[in-house]
């Protein structure tokens, strides 16, 4: 099964990456811009998806600074 | 003594490392895909980009079968020293607290700091001067801790160069057997290129070890 997982600083801690695009935003024109983040995304296949949570705390994030969110169903790239 | 320095694929200052250990001791490299530590009394996780920094600084390397040696070595007590990526490597297998961020300025930083030493009670510090002069040199350097942890060194005023919480730039595991530092000791032990500061913390280590050793004896 294809499965996406989205991984976000936690809130709180200081993101200059968001700032930094929430600040180049508005030089391009785009205004009402606000509370960006910037994460990462790891697309997978898997057999078995119980293993997800376990995947994401030993490997794919760091859980003291970051938090995931695991979505499924997502169209297989292959 | 003998040193022990890590080399994993992506690691660069483990040659630095290794002959600034040299200068206090025996210093040999250690490979990432060994599971032997060849009776080192001393390890080193030196800095550089292990597994390219891929996902997160650190998150692969602490899976390299020499690592799980280093985790039962710095159980029994053994003597560990992460600069900088091997500070990264540390926190992310569970042997220090906390984790490094990118830098509050996203950009890469190389300058010389000015550090204070906090805790100069420690195996990693006993030598050391209240304030040492030291190279920093990294992107992802900034400390974070959610919990209060055991601080070592500590930028200068106005010398945090990434964006620390508490300006911490060091710190040591409970058992006060584990140091990890963003800066680079290894790269200020010759007057030549500015400073010998960083040769201290080799010195402590050694001073550790032959202590450790005569009450075995």
């Amino acid at each position: 099964m294809r499965v996406r997982v989205l991984i976000r600083p936690k809130a709180g801690i200081l993101d200059p990456q968001g700032q930094a695009v929430e600040r180049a935003l508005p030089a391009l024109g785009f205004s009402g811009v606000e509370n960006v983040h910037v994460g990462r995304l790891v697309e997978l296949d898997v057999d078995d998806i119980a293993q997800l949570p376990s995947m994401c705390e030993r490997l794919l994030t760091n859980p003291l600074i970051e938090d995931y969110e695991i979505v499924e169903g997502i169209a297989s790239h292959s | 003594m003998k040193f022990g320095v890590i080399r994993f694929p992506g690691t660069c200052d483990d040659v630095d490392a290794q002959l600034a250990a040299q200068r206090v001791g025996d210093a040999e490299l250690l490979w990432h895909r060994d599971r032997d530590l060849k009776g080192v009394d001393a390890v080193i996780v030196p800095g550089g980009f292990s597994y390219g920094d891929y996902l997160r600084a650190g998150a692969i390397a602490r899976f390299a079968p020499v690592m799980e040696e280093v985790i039962e070595f710095a159980n029994a007590g053994g003597l560990v020293l992460g600069i900088c990526n091997g500070f990264q490597i540390l926190c992310e297998a569970g042997l220090l607290p906390g984790a490094l961020l990118i830098n509050d300025h996203l950009k890469f930083v190389f300058r010389q700091v000015n550090l204070e030493v906090v805790d100069p009670n420690t195996p990693f510090t006993r030598e050391c001067p209240p304030t040492l002069s030291i190279p920093v040199k990294h992107t992802t350097g900034r400390y974070y801790s959610p919990t209060p942890v055991q601080v070592v060194l500590r930028y200068a005023p106005g010398n945090n160069p990434n964006g620390s919480q508490d300006d911490i730039a060091g710190v040591v595991n409970n058992a006060g057997n584990v140091f990890g530092l963003m800066p680079h000791p290894e790269h200020a032990v010759d007057l030549l290129t500015g400073s010998e500061d960083g040769l201290r913390i080799f010195e402590s280590i050694r001073t550790a070890v032959d202590e450790r050793v005569k009450v075995t004896l």
